[in-house]
């Protein structure tokens, strides 16, 4: 590609642009802030899992010397959520609480004591209703409803499609297998507690809100709303985010109720969550039962594939309604399946509510079927492998339920993890207790639709270039750790022939800066990169106009690089940037550019289709060797060879650390990490008993970066945020199976069900742990979609 | 109000600096260092010592300051991590860091840091297994700590040469 044929600073591995303010400890996170006259304010919590709130009384805490403000459901009483569709959440409980954790009091006072003091003097009663704790519970008892919305009983969402025709698929097979699993729920546990800081300055009518969030935009949209002011008179500033992992990426109780005791007390509030709290806000992996069925030739092709998906979504909506159809949206990203049924259903539960986490409803599924199609291809007597490359989909094909793939390296990360991993000569051929396991992925590089219908862009970046040749780059997007402010700095440095610690950023501002949706659904770099090469496109054409002008030549032989604008037949030539902006600015004013993303339409026309669609999809290949001890059940993962379709990256550094970091929290949750709960209540809101992975578990990950050069991204760039995690997970669990031949088909893999199913294995069992059966529950008849005409060619009369 | 709160005096030296204050007696490090003296690089985590982002260093060795009362830091050098540059350059750790990648959202990193400076002090070529075990109090959810391990290799690789260098 010619754009990305000399390269200076994009691919390189240059150190991020926020890393000195992160070494010296002078990055400023929302818990670092402090105003003038600031309080401290905290919530009371539900001790309730399920409860009519008949009395909060809060007159002895507003009697309390210090405390200047106590608020509850009746002071907030508009009603919100991230999804239009699930507008279903208050700031504080207002008649009823959902689960164990939900505030329903607030209160500011002078200093954090005082505060904790003013919520042990609230007064809550409650009427205890019975806990709806499972999906089964959810299913099986319609009453008490936990919300008084949703098709029937304590069912959410219900999803039901059929693309081309199954039963015609299953016809055409010589063998059919079906599983079941379950995937425990688990949270995102940053290590920055979620934090927010409210100033209300009563003479303008405005609110500004400094938080730690993943989405500006919707928090700004969610705080007018159930305030009552006017979007206008919202600013909300996404402060340096200590880690997201899509845990700050739903408006939050503790925002809305900083807000309000702002403007209560007319002083600014502060509300960060204590390590307990964040347990609570949740909005974590869904607890999700799985049942696959395929049908498959002799030789291993799939002729057909019915999925079935129970999430258990908690006690609100969250980002539910698409969870419910990321349960089965992306299993035709990496196989070529001619047809497909997906049927889900998403629950209430009185738990905290479910949410988006790094992978967002996919890694569930992903499990589900890299598991299945590992015991599948045992019944063949084919090589786990083997049979993937024999299903692999490859680059510009339409999937049967419509996704449009443009690159596609899957094929190529395929053979490269085989090759360095040894997969031929290791599998089934290790000592007993030693094993290897491997698995593929896909996710999408930002989400099609935006949260909210409309149809302007996604992602705006404005660049201004002054006088002194400061360039400056404007955009929503926040920097939760992966990288974005890179990202930015990067490909407007490289448009401008600058360097990255050249480009000045003003971040995640609402006042000040042009719109990003946010953080989520990897979208970032694909959306945000394009939007910035546009506005710093539009700079440098008027900058190499002017420089062109005063040089003599035509602008089209000229070459920005190095801080220089010269031309390339004769690099004597040349200006230094700053001169260049000075003429240009002297020719056309101010130089101040715009640029607008937009994803490509959605194919798909089908109710649903909405939920899938990006403009490309990143690949990923995983293998993992593992040393499982038979007497204690432990499972030690050894090494990860994991290769990824980045299509080009813009850091490597930047790519490698999502690698490191995605295998990182892939252990976490498949051998360890679980939001369990016990009579109600969550059973470990702490980091002690929540366990996770310490220095001493992490194996050594080899990170193969495959390069397809995304047409639709800049500089060919894809996404690597979320998509390496998805894989690791199975992989883990089939390496279990390779090395002992016990199938854990549940997160997590602890030593108590390896030596579970070990035990059942020595006595001539089958040697699994996992659910028996699945519900009872009649689904829907599926609409049924047709499949695209040429399948798996795209479409061609419909895009460019 | 309940009870009076009892105060105490106490001196400090903070990254060098002496402070003479009068704190309740159960104010906790962390508080004094973020919200009295202004160090907010010092990060705010669990404050019960399950994650370690609160971690300092007393008289050099780490230490979680959510756990420790102010006053018992009476008359001993507390580094946090606005310590660890001298003059205006940075520790070889801050540097090492910052190359590799080894901070993503940041947040654990002053921890990282302090505790890995101690461990350079006592043993200046670290194995990785010294290094796992040294840091394994301080969680980090970003980096899956790889880049850490290869960032403090670095900066001892980097310690060795200079001294090297000084003795040649």
């Amino acid at each position: 590609m010619a754009r990305s044929a000399r390269l200076n600073v994009v691919g390189k591995p240059l150190p991020r642009v926020d890393a000195w303010g992160k070494v010296t400890g002078r990055t400023r996170y929302a818990d670092d802030l402090s105003l003038p006259r600031m309080l401290y304010g905290r919530l009371l919590l539900s001790t309730q899992p399920h409860a009519i709130l008949k009395r909060v009384d809060v007159s002895r805490a507003l009697q309390l010397e210090g405390v200047l403000a106590v608020i509850t459901g009746q002071d907030v009483p508009i009603r919100y959520g991230i999804m239009p569709v699930g507008q279903d959440e208050t700031a504080l409980a207002l008649d009823k609480v959902r689960y164990a954790g939900e505030p329903v009091a607030a209160v500011a006072a002078v200093d954090e004591d005082t505060a904790e003091e003013a919520l042990s003097l609230i007064e809550v009663e409650y009427e205890p209703l019975r806990p709806i704790m499972s999906i089964e519970e959810a299913l099986r008892h319609p009453e008490p409803r936990i919300h008084e919305y949703g098709p029937f009983g304590n069912v959410h969402r219900l999803a039901s499609l059929e693309f081309g025709d199954v039963a015609q698929g299953f016809a055409e097979a010589d063998y059919v297998r079906e599983d079941l699993f379950f995937f425990q729920g688990n949270t995102h546990l940053p290590m920055e507690q979620h934090s927010a800081l409210a100033l209300w300055d009563p003479a303008e009518g405005k609110l500004t809100l400094w938080s730690a969030t993943q989405t500006p935009h919707y928090v700004q949209r969610a705080l007018a709303k159930a305030l009552e002011l006017p979007e206008s008179r919202v600013r909300v500033i996404a402060t340096p985010v200590g880690g997201g992992f899509g845990g700050k990426s739903d408006p939050f109780h503790h925002e809305i109720c900083a807000a309000k005791l702002s403007m209560l007390t007319g002083r600014p509030v502060k509300i960060t969550l204590t390590r307990e709290e964040v347990f609570y806000a949740h909005r974590g992996r869904h607890p999700e039962l799985l049942w696959v069925r395929t049908g498959v030739k002799r030789d291993g092709r799939i002729t057909a594939m019915e999925f079935q998906a129970f999430l258990d979504g908690g006690a609100y909506s969250s980002y539910g309604p698409a969870t419910t159809y990321y349960a089965g949206t992306f299993q035709t990203i990496t196989y070529r399946i001619p047809h497909y049924r997906f049927q889900a259903v998403r629950v209430f539960t009185n738990k905290p509510p479910c949410g988006p986490k790094r992978g967002h409803g996919t890694p569930q599924p992903r499990y589900a079927l890299e598991v299945h199609l590992d015991k599948l291809a045992e019944d063949l007597g084919l090589d786990p492998v083997e049979l993937r490359l024999r299903n692999l989909t490859g680059p510009d094909e339409v999937t049967v339920n419509w996704l449009h793939i443009t690159s596609n390296g899957l094929r190529r990360c395929v053979e490269r993890v085989v090759e360095a991993s040894g997969w031929r000569e290791k599998r089934g051929k290790l000592p007993h207790g030693r094993g290897i396991g491997f698995a593929v992925s896909a996710y999408m590089c930002g989400a099609g639709l935006p949260i909210y219908y409309n149809d302007m862009p996604h992602s705006e970046v404005q660049v201004k270039v002054d006088r002194s040749g400061n360039v400056t780059a404007y955009s929503m997007a926040i920097d939760i750790g992966q990288g974005s402010d890179t990202v930015i700095a990067t490909v407007v440095a490289e448009v401008l022939g600058l360097y990255p610690e050249d480009v000045k950023l003003v971040t995640a501002d609402t006042d000040l800066t042009p719109i990003d949706l946010g953080s989520y659904s990897s979208r970032v770099t694909m959306m945000v990169g394009n939007a910035a090469y546009e506005a710093a496109m539009k700079a440098r054409q008027l900058i190499l106009r002017a420089a062109a002008e005063r040089l003599g030549v035509p602008a089209r032989r000229l070459e920005a690089r190095d801080r220089l604008v010269f031309d390339r037949r004769d690099p004597s030539r040349c200006l230094p940037f700053a001169e260049a902006a000075r003429l240009a600015e002297s020719r056309f004013g101010l130089i101040s550019t715009v640029g607008s993303y937009r994803p490509p339409p959605r194919l798909g026309t089908y109710k649903g289709s909405g939920v899938g669609p990006s403009p490309a999809y990143s690949y990923s290949a995983c293998a993992v060797e593992v040393q499982c001890d038979p007497e204690t059940g432990e499972v030690k993962v050894e090494k990860v060879w994991l290769a990824h379709d980045i299509g080009r990256p813009i850091n490597p550094i930047l790519v490698e650390g999502q690698i490191e970091g995605s295998v990182y929290m892939a252990l976490g949750e498949v051998l360890m990490e679980e939001q369990a709960f016990r009579k109600g209540q969550h059973r470990a809101p702490s980091m002690l008993d929540y366990k996770s992975p310490t220095t001493k578990e992490m194996p050594p990950v080899v990170s193969i970066l495959v390069e397809t050069d995304e047409p639709r991204g800049p500089f060919g760039a894809k996404e690597v945020g979320q998509g390496p995690l998805l894989c690791v997970i199975p992989a883990v669990a089939n390496a279990v199976y390779d090395a002992l031949g016990v199938r854990i088909d549940e997160t997590p893999i602890t030593p108590e069900k390896v030596l579970k199913a070990l035990e059942e294995k020595a006595k001539g069992g089958p040697g699994r742990v996992g659910p028996e059966r699945k519900p009872d529950f009649a689904f829907p008849e599926p609409t049924r979609v047709e499949r695209p005409p040429d399948w798996p060619h795209p479409p061609r009369e419909r895009e460019g | 109000m309940a009870e009076a709160i009892v105060k105490a005096p106490v001196r400090l030296q903070v990254n060098g600096q002496a402070y003479e204050l009068l704190v309740p007696v159960h104010r906790t490090l962390l508080e004094t260092l973020r919200e009295d003296l202004q160090l907010t690089g010092t990060k705010h985590g669990c404050e019960v010592g399950e994650c370690g982002m609160c971690t300092v260093l007393l008289d050099g060795e780490p230490v979680l300051s959510c756990l420790t009362l102010t006053v018992e830091a009476e008359g001993r050098q507390v580094t946090t991590v606005e310590g660890l540059e001298r003059a205006g350059e940075l520790d070889p750790l801050q540097r090492a860091f910052a190359q590799l990648g080894a901070a993503q959202c940041g947040y654990c990193t002053p921890a990282m840091l302090l505790t890995a400076r101690s461990l350079l002090e006592r043993v200046p070529e670290p194995s990785q297994e010294e290094i796992r075990e040294a840091l394994s109090g301080v969680i980090c959810r970003c980096t899956g700590y790889l880049k850490i391990f290869a960032a403090v290799e670095l900066a001892a690789r980097e310690a060795a040469s200079d001294a090297g260098r000084q003795q040649r």
